[in-house]
C-alpha cells in the first residue's frame, strides 16, 4: 500500500467526475490535478457541488462517472476507511468530532490503525498491550501539544470552544498520517481573529507534515491569502481556475457570485 | 411482618449493591494479592450466605439464591447488550434470541452427555472450533481482495458454515461409538459422566454455547448490520421470533426430540453452582472491560458517536459493528448456558420476544454506556421486581403480583423524565474506570511525532 511514489505523479488527479442524484446533476465533468505540496482552494456559491466532490474523493459517495487517482492509484469503489488508510485525510463542514469522548480519545481513535496491538492483546492485557498502549498515549499527548490542545486532553470534546474544536478536528485528521488533506470550510463560523489563527495553523501543518492541501472555503480573505491555485465550481461545473489574482478578475466568477451584469459594476 | 419484610428487602438490595461496589473496587486494586484475596472473599461471602443457617433458613434463602443466579446470568446478557446498544449504538432486540441459543445449546450438550450420547459435545465443539477457523480464514482471504460486496462475502461464509456443520456431524458420529460406552446412562453414570469430568464437560458446554451463539450472530449480523440502527432493531426482533419458533417446534421441524418442543426441555443437570456463576460473570466483566479500554474498544465508541467521522478516521465500520455484535452475543450465549444449568428446565416461553425487552430495560435503566450501571441494574432490577414487589404484592391477593408490570413501567417512565441517561449515565466504578492518563510535562520535540 505504501509504495514509493514517483515525484512527478500528481497527488490527486480527477478526470470527468460526475455525480447525479435522481435528476439533479450535483457535479458534472469535474477535472482537477493537484501536484505534491500544492495548496489549492475550491470555491463556488452554495450548492455548487464542492462538498459532493469531496465526498466522492473520500469514498462517501460513489461517482456516477469519472476517475479519481490518488498518487497514481484509482480510489473509485474503495471504502472510505481504505481511502483514509491510503493517505487522504479530511475534516467536515459541520464539525464531526466524537463529541462525548475526551480530546485524547478523539486523537487516539485516529491512531487506531497503527496502534500496534490486536484485540486479543487488549483482552489478555499482555506486555504487548501495555507497551503499545503507553506509546500510543504518549504519542497522542505529544501530538496534541503541537496543536496546543494538551491542556484540554481530559476534556470532553463537545465542551471545547468552537475554535478549539476546529483545531482538534484538523489535528485528528492529521493523526491519520495523510499525504493529502481535504478541509471542508475550516473557517465557517469563525471570527476574524480565529481566521488569522487558522491561516497560521494551515501554513504550519503544511510545512510540518509535508502536506498537500485542498480546501473548500467561503471566506475570501482566507482563500485569497493562502491558496496558490483556485478552482471555481458553479452548478457542478468548473467555470474557472487559476491564481487568486486571475480568479478575482475573472468575469465568469464575479457573475456566478453576484449575478449577471455585476462584472460591469465591479 | 410486612414492614419487617420491606426493611429486610431494602437492606438486602443495599447489601448487594455494596457488595458489587466492593467487588469492582478490589478488582481495580493495584496489588495483585489484594485482587486475588478480594475475589476469593467475594466468592466466599455469597457462598457462606447460601450455607450458613440463621433461625430456620440460610441467610440467603432458597428464593433469594434463585434470584442471585438469575441476576448473574442477566448481568452477562445485559452487559452484552450494553456493548451492542450502549457502546456501539446498534439498537438490538436479538439479544434474547442469542440467550436462548446459548441456553438450549449448552443444555443439549450436557443432557446428551449424561444420557450416554457424546455427539452433542463433539458436534458443537468441533463445529464451533472449525467455524471460528473458517470465519477467520475467509476474513483474511477477503481482506486481500478489495471491495467485495457484503452479500457475496455472506455467501462464502454461509457455504463455509454448511460445510463445517456437515464435517462436524460426520466426525461426531464417527467418534461417538468410542466415547459413549464410558458415559453410562442417566441411572448408571459412567466414569466420564460424573465428578471432575462432568464439570469439564459443563465448562466446555458453556464456552461452546457462547462461541456458537457468537458464530450465529456473525452470520446473521453480516448482511443485517449494514442497515441503519432502527432497521437493524426490527431485523433483530425478527431473529428472536425465529429462534423462539424453532424452539417451540424443536422436536418436529428440527431433529432434536430431547428438546421436546413447546412442552419444554426437562432433565438438564443442575450443574451451575455459585462458583461457576461467579466465575463466568467475572469472566464476562473482565473481557468486556478490557475490550472497551483497548484501541479497538475506542473505535467501537467512535462508531456510536459519529459513523461518518469514524469512516474518515480509517475505521472499518462494518467489521467494527460485526465484532461488537459477535462479542455481545457470545456473552448472551454464556449467560444462557449458566441459566439453563441452574434452572434445570427450559421452556420456549422464557425466550418469548416480549421477555426480550427485559435486558433492554435493564441497560437503559443502568445507563447506556455504563458497565457498572448494567451490573447494578441487573441485580437491583431482579431483586426489586421479582423479590420485593412480587412478595409484597403477593400478600394483597393472589392476582396482585401482576401489578408489578404496571408499577415498574411507571418507575421506568419516571426515570426517563428525571434522568434520561439512566441511573449511572456513563459513570464507572473502580475496576471498570478508564485507565488514568498522566499528563505529559515535557514539551514535544518535533521529530518524534510526525512519523506514525
Amino acid at each position: 500500500m505504501m509504495t514509493p511514489v514517483n515525484p512527478s505523479t500528481p497527488v490527486l488527479e480527477v478526470t470527468g467526475l460526475a455525480k447525479i442524484f435522481g435528476g439533479l446533476r450535483a457535479v458534472s465533468d469535474f477535472n482537477m490535478t493537484i501536484q505534491k505540496g500544492e495548496l489549492v482552494g475550491l470555491i463556488g456559491p452554495n450548492g455548487a457541488g464542492k462538498t459532493t466532490a469531496f465526498n466522492m474523493i473520500t469514498g462517501l459517495y460513489f461517482p456516477t462517472h469519472g476517475e479519481i487517482k490518488f498518487e497514481g492509484t484509482s480510489v473509485v469503489g474503495l471504502q472510505p476507511h481504505e481511502i483514509t488508510r491510503m493517505g487522504i485525510g479530511r475534516t467536515f463542514q459541520n464539525i464531526r468530532l466524537f463529541s462525548n469522548l475526551s480530546v485524547l480519545d478523539n486523537v487516539r481513535i485516529a491512531y487506531h490503525f497503527h496502534s500496534g496491538y490486536s484485540l486479543t492483546d487488549g483482552i489478555l492485557r499482555n506486555a504487548n498491550y501495555s507497551k503499545n498502549e503507553r506509546e500510543l498515549t504518549e504519542k497522542t499527548q505529544d501530538f496534541l501539544s503541537i496543536f496546543h490542545l494538551n491542556k484540554f486532553e481530559g476534556e470532553i470534546a463537545k465542551n471545547l470552544p468552537y475554535g478549539q474544536q476546529r483545531r482538534l478536528e484538523i489535528a485528528r485528521a492529521l493523526a491519520c498520517n495523510p499525504h493529502l488533506l481535504l478541509l471542508d470550510e475550516p473557517a465557517a463560523g469563525m471570527n476574524p481573529k480565529e481566521i488569522t489563527e487558522l491561516m497560521d495553523l494551515i501554513h504550519f501543518i503544511r510545512e510540518k507534515f509535508d502536506l498537500t492541501i485542498l480546501l473548500i472555503e467561503h471566506q475570501m480573505r482566507l482563500v485569497m491569502d493562502i491558496c496558490e491555485k483556485i478552482t471555481v465550481l458553479d452548478f457542478g461545473e468548473v467555470i474557472a481556475r487559476g491564481t487568486p489574482v486571475e480568479i478575482q478578475n475573472n468575469p465568469k466568477v464575479v457573475e456566478a457570485y453576484l449575478g449577471k451584469g455585476a462584472a460591469n459594476v465591479a | 411482618m410486612e414492614l419487617g419484610f420491606l426493611i429486610g428487602s431494602v437492606v438486602k438490595i443495599g447489601a448487594i449493591l455494596a457488595y458489587l461496589y466492593g467487588l469492582l473496587w478490589v478488582l481495580g486494586h493495584k496489588k495483585l494479592w489484594v485482587k486475588i484475596v478480594g475475589v476469593v472473599a467475594a466468592f466466599a461471602i455469597v457462598q457462606l450466605a447460601f450455607t450458613i443457617t440463621i433461625g430456620d433458613s440460610t441467610i440467603l434463602n432458597e428464593f433469594d439464591s434463585g434470584l442471585v443466579f438469575q441476576a448473574a446470568s442477566m448481568t452477562m446478557i445485559a452487559l452484552g447488550l450494553n456493548l451492542i446498544y450502549g457502546f456501539n449504538g446498534q439498537f438490538s432486540l436479538g439479544q434474547w434470541g442469542f440467550y436462548g441459543i446459548g441456553a438450549y445449546t449448552a443444555a443439549d450438550i450436557t443432557f446428551r452427555w449424561i444420557n450416554g450420547d457424546s455427539r452433542g459435545l463433539l458436534v458443537v465443539g468441533i463445529g464451533s472450533i472449525l467455524g471460528a477457523v473458517m470465519i477467520l480464514g475467509i476474513q483474511k482471504w477477503l481482506s486481500r481482495l478489495r471491495g467485495v460486496p457484503v452479500l457475496s462475502a455472506f455467501t462464502f461464509y454461509l457455504f463455509g458454515s454448511v460445510l463445517v456443520g456437515a464435517v462436524a456431524v460426520v466426525i461426531g458420529n464417527a467418534l461417538n461409538p468410542a466415547i459413549s460406552p464410558l458415559l453410562g446412562s442417566a441411572y448408571e453414570p459412567g466414569p466420564l459422566s460424573q465428578g471432575i469430568w462432568l464439570q469439564i464437560v459443563y465448562f466446555l458446554a458453556i464456552i461452546f454455547a457462547g462461541v456458537f451463539a457468537g458464530e450465529v450472530s456473525f452470520l446473521f449480523g453480516l448482511p443485517v448490520l449494514s442497515l441503519g440502527s432502527d432497521y437493524f432493531g426490527i431485523a433483530t426482533l425478527g431473529f428472536t421470533i425465529i429462534v423462539n419458533t424453532l424452539m417451540l417446534n424443536s422436536d418436529t421441524i428440527l431433529p432434536f426430540p430431547e428438546m421436546k418442543g413447546g412442552r419444554g426441555m426437562i432433565g438438564i443437570p443442575k450443574l451451575t453452582t455459585w462458583f461457576w456463576a461467579f466465575f463466568f460473570m467475572l469472566m464476562v466483566i473482565i473481557i468486556m472491560r478490557n475490550v472497551i479500554h483497548s484501541s479497538t474498544g475506542r473505535t467501537i465508541l467512535a462508531v456510536r458517536e459519529d459513523e461518518t467521522a469514524a469512516k474518515a478516521m480509517g475505521i472499518d465500520l462494518a467489521s467494527t459493528k460485526l465484532l461488537t455484535f459477535v462479542i455481545g452475543s457470545f456473552f448472551a450465549g454464556i449467560g444462557g448456558g449458566v441459566y439453563a444449568h441452574y434452572i434445570g428446565f427450559l421452556s420456549p416461553g422464557t425466550f418469548d420476544f416480549l421477555a426480550g425487552f427485559n435486558p433492554l430495560i435493564i441497560v437503559v435503566f443502568g445507563g447506556l454506556g455504563s458497565m457498572t450501571g448494567t451490573i447494578a441494574a441487573s441485580f437491583g432490577w431482579i431483586f426489586f421486581l421479582e423479590g420485593l414487589l412480587r412478595v409484597l404484592l403477593g400478600q394483597m391477593g393472589p392476582d396482585a403480583p401482576t401489578w408489578r408490570f404496571v408499577l415498574y413501567p411507571i418507575v421506568l417512565l419516571l426515570l426517563m423524565l428525571i434522568r434520561p441517561q439512566g441511573l449511572l449515565g456513563t459513570v464507572e466504578w473502580g475496576f471498570l474506570k478508564a485507565p488514568f492518563v498522566r499528563p505529559r510535562e515535557n514539551q514535544h520535540t518535533a521529530s518524534d511525532v510526525v512519523e506514525g
